[in-house]
């Protein structure tokens, strides 16, 4: 498909299209209403993205002899009321164990799997209301980088077609020439520099860090505005990992971008996001600046969580807090507080009431907790 | 007297069917005593793994040893591989990394862990199944589980069973490749919990082999710090965090970040160099923040400290004012 519409490299502000380039495409009208959207949406200040009560349920597959005697179908509550709000230029962490629901609310996101119920907006569009030709214009601002570099890569693209291949789907670039000019430039934005002596390389000649990096640049030569990242360092060495930290939290700033980090090692998170959110079971149980959740948590979730962080300092050996057991199947979710059956402190109503959300007497604005005894 | 585990300038080069030899291991020395958890860590590439694999015997045919390896005394790589395997599992164990690939999806794992002692002539048939059972629960898992299958068993249930595996023929010495590294955060606090607890009260010597530098600086007493295939730095860990006399030591502790830690997080420079070459020098010049000019031809031996303290590198001993200033 052609496109006339000019590509404008992330770090130069908002892709507006250019002028005296009538919109030529199928898509662009569509193109052209979400900018207007958006663009009326940043005057009234939306956040860039905004999450609503996000439920997502997986149906569990039922036995034919449970289908016949017309068992009700059960779910799995993988989101199960999920809200939040995400600022360009900022940097938030969701953190939690497997299966508390990280990785199904990225997916609502990214709109890979359709929501069951709430809302997610997208510089105030909500993603759930749009047809497929609608979205597709959207997806161009929500990218997403996966944990493992070594297999999100196709071994068999060079650097510069696994740059390039997003900017053939979207119809960015009007030549190839000036596609291998913004691969190029995405290269350098992603600390590969030079870019020419990476762009006709395999992935398997690049290390970890390295094929990080040009899956980063893949997601910025679209240029963003969300950028998703499900634990983007976990498969990476020690030495490299805050070199690829440091890139995502310099691009949120240069980019204006926001990011979403999936991860479980709190100390990263305490160290590079803005805020943390603490999922457990579908739900946020917790939800802060960075320093108020790592320093002051309210929940004893989170207070388990932290306290089984090792530390860096062998002399620094407070005793771990360990829950015992796992986290419960997402299919019989436990009656009122999601979390009283591991809960240290939990007491009766705990087993039938569900806590609120709400900000806990002695914290600092913006700090929330879903607990009774916060 | 000697140690329960000698390590004595152990080298392995790996043969390539195209190419020069890889010295992935190049004369790695330390001891461990029993009840004494020992860690090893390094970035991926340095020989950690190699190392604990050549302890096993189990490295692939390509690979060649040199050095030796005593438990009690006895050198155990004295015929080769063939040698290793009366101690393997008896007196010397090992826990996977990746416990889901550790474990045969098709048996039982009451059966798996029964198999070493059967081999070994340790128990046979009913009573190794039901040590079997009593391992399990030593490692925290319902004896009833053995009959099941290590797909109906969580990640942290399969590391524990795998650790029950390691344990089947009481081992004096359990070797932990990256034990938690695929784990969540609270499974990884139960699995150090139970290994710490192992040794505490078995008196098992552990010998922990992780990139993590907070789980070993947490579980183990002393660690040796790996680059290029040798040792960089070994002693208690308290030198290593508080008086890193290695450049290696000081930049790996500074590129992990800590729950509380204010310094910025800074990555390191470069990627280590390719073992299938020689090379003059200091192995880690090149991502080095201090060197000087006698790193570039003057390879560093491990220098005494005293406490057991050792560093490989020219300026250890004497730290310059900059080495100071960095810290």
């Amino acid at each position: 498909m052609s496109d006339t519409q000019a590509f404008v490299p992330p770090a130069s502000g908002s892709p507006m299209p250019g002028p005296g380039q009538a919109p030529a495409t199928a898509d662009a009208p569509a193109r052209a209403q979400a900018d207007a959207v958006r663009t009326a949406e940043s005057a009234t200040g939306a956040p860039l993205l905004e999450v609503r009560d996000l439920v997502t349920h997986y149906p569990v597959r039922r036995a034919m002899t449970a289908a016949l005697a017309r068992r009700p179908r059960r779910f799995v509550h993988a989101v199960d009321g999920v809200s939040f709000s995400l600022g360009r230029g900022e940097m938030m962490a969701l953190v939690g164990e497997s299966g508390c629901g990280k990785t199904s609310t990225v997916q609502t996101i990214l709109g890979m799997v359709k929501p069951t119920g709430g809302a997610v907006r997208l510089n105030g569009t909500d993603l759930a209301a749009l047809s497929e030709r609608q979205m597709r214009p959207m997806r161009r601002k929500v990218q997403m980088i996966y944990q493992d570099p070594y297999e999100s890569l196709d071994p068999r693209f060079r650097v510069r077609q696994t740059v390039e291949e997003p900017m053939l789907v979207h119809g960015i670039g009007k030549s190839a020439h000036e596609r291998r000019e913004l691969a190029i430039k995405a290269l350098e934005q992603s600390g590969l520099t030079p870019a020419d002596a990476f762009l006709d390389r395999y992935p398997h000649e690049l290390s970890g860090g390295q094929r990080q990096r040009v899956a980063i640049a893949a997601a910025l030569v679209l240029g963003p505005d969300l950028l998703l990242a499900d634990e983007p360092v976990s498969m990476l060495d020690v030495s490299v990992r805050a070199g690829v930290l440091s890139l995502l939290d310099n691009l949120r700033k240069t980019a204006d971008m926001g990011i979403l980090m999936i991860t479980h090692d709190l100390s990263t998170a305490a160290h590079f996001a803005d805020r943390i959110a603490v999922m457990y079971l579908g739900r946020i149980v917790e939800q802060g600046t960075a320093s108020a959740v790592v320093r002051d948590p309210q929940h004893p979730y989170t207070k388990a969580l932290l306290s089984v962080v090792p530390k860096r300092d062998p002399r620094d050996r407070s005793v771990p807090q360990i829950l015992t057991g796992e986290t419960p199947d997402p299919v019989d979710v436990p009656s009122g507080c999601r979390f009283h059956p591991r809960c240290p402190i939990a007491v009766d109503r705990c087993r039938t009431d569900d806590p609120a959300f709400r900000q806990p007497a002695a914290s600092s604005a913006g700090h929330r907790a879903a607990c009774h005894l916060a | 007297m000697s140690s329960l585990l000698e390590v004595d300038g152990l080298h392995v080069w790996f043969e390539p069917p195209h190419g020069p030899p890889v010295h992935a291991v190049q004369g790695v020395s330390f001891e461990l005593e029993p009840g004494e958890r020992f860690g090893l860590v390094g970035e991926s590439g340095c020989g950690k793994t190699t190392t604990v694999l050549a302890l096993m015997g189990l490295l692939p045919p390509n690979a060649s040893l040199a050095g030796q390896v005593r438990i009690n005394g006895t050198n155990i790589l004295a015929r080769g591989e063939d040698s290793v395997r009366p101690y393997r599992w008896k007196d010397i164990a090992m826990v996977f990394q990746g416990a889901m690939n550790a474990l045969n999806p098709v048996k039982k794992v009451g059966w798996q862990i029964a198999e070493p002692m059967t081999f070994h002539g340790i128990a046979e048939g009913n009573a190794a199944l039901k040590r079997a059972g009593e391992l399990l629960e030593l490692v925290g898992i319902p004896a009833r589980s053995a009959e099941r299958f290590p797909h109906e068993f969580s990640g942290g249930m399969r590391q524990r069973a795998s650790i029950a595996m390691a344990l089947a023929c009481e081992p004096k010495i359990l070797l932990a490749d990256e034990p938690t590294t695929a784990l969540d955060v609270m499974v990884q606090a139960q699995i150090l919990e139970l290994l710490t607890k192992l040794s505490d009260e078995l008196g098992l010597a552990i010998v922990l082999v992780t990139h993590d530098l907070p789980v070993v600086a947490q579980v183990c007493g002393r660690a040796a710090v790996m680059y290029a295939g040798e040792i960089a730095e070994t002693g208690p860990m308290e030198a290593l965090y508080h008086a890193p006399q290695h450049p290696y030591t000081r930049l790996l502790f500074a590129a992990t970040p800590d729950l509380y830690g204010e310094d910025a997080v800074t990555s390191i420079p470069g990627s280590p160099p390719r073992l299938d070459r020689q090379f003059a020098g200091c192995p880690f010049r090149p991502r080095c923040d201090v060197p000087m000019d006698r790193c570039a031809h003057d390879h560093p031996d491990l220098l005494q400290l005293g406490g057991g303290h050792l560093a490989a590198c020219h300026r250890a001993g004497a730290p310059s004012e900059r080495l100071a200033e960095a810290k």
